[in-house]
């Protein structure tokens, strides 16, 4: 039998389109954005490259370091909430029959069949004053209302157009993102560490802990990754869950490409998106170092 | 009679949508707008421009007329009509956005002959050096347009663009959440007081949104100086505390939903929600407010500039813009169209405000790159600001 590797010609045939797609779709456009983010305006239509550094400077504003430090908090905020969340989640789908298991799962990727824009329309009409969670409230209220309590007018939740609004709208999209590298990580969990353990006399939070945790260190870090770097780019839901405070950076690198019409600044700004996204993936490759080891034991 | 009458229940029928974007909706509309041309044909009257019979144009190209547009924004049998009276066919695409124009005649003239921007758009690409002068002599119809869009800012004379629509932004309210049963008569109340704390929802455009706090600062919507600049920034950053949101040309939502009770918007947004709620209100400010329109140009090197004369002339006809508007539902600055309207349409205070208000409206000027982007900045500032 002949080896693929080493017969060149069909390398190469195989290779080529996944290469020519490659440069011409992602390095090439990505390459003139990082050139536009050195660059300046001049006149409506042109921009004149000039190696300048003004437009990363300009990032140093303090209401810009604002938009973006408010952005990685809300972030993270969604991302641990989504990890307390799918943990559990994917603990249930890996010790689940193998039928349950697959049902568990097309409810996890059902979310993704529906348009993010519906969904979101659909958290509004969830949470608005006049929305389905104050109206079952009111509903309850008005029962004990009507028993005797006295707790006086129903006064609905202000639940939309602020902070949390965003952070619930955020762990709504994003928390399919994280249960299934969770479920990857510990489906392949060797269970003989798990009833070892439990013959051994630990209980079940301590075999969590000592066990199962370290273990799927890994998935976590993965999980934790490739949850926070959507939800920190996240554009739809914190522009139409958020308040008067809250602009993510998302928003203000659109604002720049359409009416400010300053590419440059927006280059500058995505590829600042880039720079964080590259020191968190750093970080999960220094995870997954302490992973391995962690596994090696 | 040829006019195509709108049932109350056709009006209502397009009052109630509260669609995202008025755009979108008169899609759905165009649909019931079609049948009733054709029942109205069907009764024995001829669409309009039939009545006097056949278009002859002066040198024409005889060549198809390239028309570049707005999405459901043009009447059911307009262009067919056109072709019927003129023997020349027109074909048309659609944009979605000013930019979006904008950035198509970057490079020159792609073949449109009669394209559709907006006022600041319309100075914008003429500076460009994008529109051919129009010769208003082979437009006679343009004795139809009303006396005060003839002249407007953005373009001196119309010396580049004839008129279609018009809209204003105003205030929409919610009459019965008003204290002491007042209207809200001044930007003060969404732009400079608690009075309705936290059931403010504010214009998230910053450029109009900067331009009517010009206005509630005693200023024309086109002045600028840093000063001013920063006066407004001051006063939105000191009113967003009382705000609940910046929103996205929904605040017809909101309002109707009751998750505000107080709004900028536009008139055909408030005047949709009101026939579903009639407790729901709107009113041009006494400081005035921001025109907007939307203009028929003709592009440098169009190829059939004569057709594209005819055409926007055929426009302009009393009846083929009584017709359009049947379908399109804006606000026509053809005054002659407009007479041939039902009172529904043409004495609708929200379609059409009182004429004291209006004349204190004004139009946004395109002011440069540099403008757009001061703006832009200040209004990050606003956001971000603790």
């Amino acid at each position: 039998m002949q080896n693929w590797f080493e017969n060149k010609r069909f390398f190469w045939a195989t290779m080529l389109a996944p290469t020519v797609w490659f440069l011409a779709f992602f390095v090439a456009p990505m390459a003139l954005v990082w050139a536009y983010s050195f660059g300046e305006n001049a006149g409506p239509v042109n921009i004149a490259i000039t190696g300048t550094f003004g437009n990363y400077a300009k990032a140093f504003r303090p209401e810009i370091l604002q938009v973006l430090s408010d952005s990685v908090v809300l972030a993270l905020i969604a991302t641990l909430i989504c990890l307390v969340l799918a943990f559990p989640v994917a603990i249930a789908m890996t010790f689940a029959d193998d039928k349950t298991k697959s049902w568990l799962l097309l409810l996890i990727m059902l979310p993704f069949w529906t348009n993010l824009l519906i969904r979101t329309y659909a958290l509004i009409a969830m949470m608005r004053t006049e929305g389905f969670i104050n109206f079952t409230f009111a509903f309850f209220h008005n029962i004990a209302v009507s028993l005797g309590f006295n707790l006086g007018d129903y006064v609905p939740m202000e639940l939309l157009y602020n902070k949390s609004a965003i952070v619930i709208g955020l762990v709504y999209v994003h928390l399919p993102f994280m249960v299934l590298p969770l479920y990857a990580a510990l489906d392949k969990l060797d269970r003989s560490l798990i009833e070892a353990s439990l013959d051994l006399g630990a209980g079940h939070l301590t075999t969590m802990w000592k066990i199962v945790v370290p273990l799927a260190l890994p998935g976590i870090a993965a999980g934790l990754v490739i949850t926070f770097i959507p939800a920190m780019g996240a554009y739809l839901t914190p522009d139409l869950l958020g308040g008067p405070n809250d602009l993510m950076i998302a928003t203000l690198i659109e604002r720049q490409f359409k009416r400010a019409n300053d590419w440059p600044f927006g280059s500058a700004l995505s590829f600042i998106l880039m720079y964080v996204t590259l020191i968190f993936f750093a970080l999960r490759t220094f995870f997954e170092a302490r992973g391995g080891k962690v596994s090696a034991h | 009679m040829a006019e195509i009458k709108l049932t109350p229940e056709e009006t209502a029928l397009f009052l109630k949508g509260n669609s995202r974007s008025r755009r979108a909706f008169m899609a759905a509309f165009g649909a019931t707008a079609a049948a009733f041309s054709i029942a109205a044909c069907s009764k024995g009257s001829a669409p309009a421009a039939k009545d006097d019979g056949k278009i002859v144009i002066e040198g024409s190209e005889k060549a198809p007329l390239k028309f570049y547009n707005w999405d459901t924004y043009i009447g059911e049998t307009t262009l067919d009509d056109f072709k019927a009276a003129s023997d020349v066919p027109v074909e048309m695409t659609l944009f979605a956005s000013n930019d979006e124009l904008f950035a198509k005649f970057r490079a020159g003239n792609p073949g449109y002959d009669v394209i559709m921007p907006s006022n600041e758009y319309v100075t914008r690409m003429a500076e460009a050096g994008m529109l051919q002068p129009l010769d208003h002599s082979k437009i006679p119809n343009m004795k139809n347009i009303a006396p005060e869009f003839l002249d407007p800012d953005f373009d001196k004379g119309r010396k580049f663009s004839m008129p279609y629509t018009w809209l204003v932004l105003g205030i929409g309210y919610r009459k019965s959440a008003m204290k002491d049963g007042a209207a809200p008569d001044s930007w003060k109340y969404v732009l400079d007081s608690d009075q309705y704390k936290g059931k403010i929802s504010l214009l998230g455009e910053s450029m109009d949104l900067f331009r009517l706090t010009f206005k509630y600062l005693g200023h024309s919507v086109n002045d600028y100086t840093p000063e001013l600049l920063k006066q407004a920034e001051a006063i939105l950053v000191k009113q967003k505390a009382f705000v609940k949101n910046f929103h996205d040309d929904n605040g017809q939502d909101l309002l109707l939903s009751k998750e505000v009770d107080i709004v900028i918007e536009y008139n055909g947004d408030i005047a949709q929600v009101k026939k579903e709620d009639d407790d729901l209100d709107f009113l041009i400010p006494k400081e005035g407010s921001l025109l907007n329109s939307d203009c028929m140009c003709i592009p440098k090197g169009a190829p059939s500039p004569n057709n594209a004369h005819a055409f926007i002339n055929y426009i302009l006809d009393a009846k083929v813009g009584a017709a359009i508007s049947k379908t399109i539902l804006y606000p026509t600055p053809n005054a002659a169209a407009k007479a041939l309207m039902d009172d529904a349409y043409k004495n609708n205070p929200i379609i059409f405000p009182p004429a004291d208000k209006l004349a204190k409206c004004e139009y946004g000027k395109f002011l440069g790159q540099e403008y757009a982007q001061s703006i832009e900045s200040a209004m990050n500032r606003v956001r971000a600001a603790k």
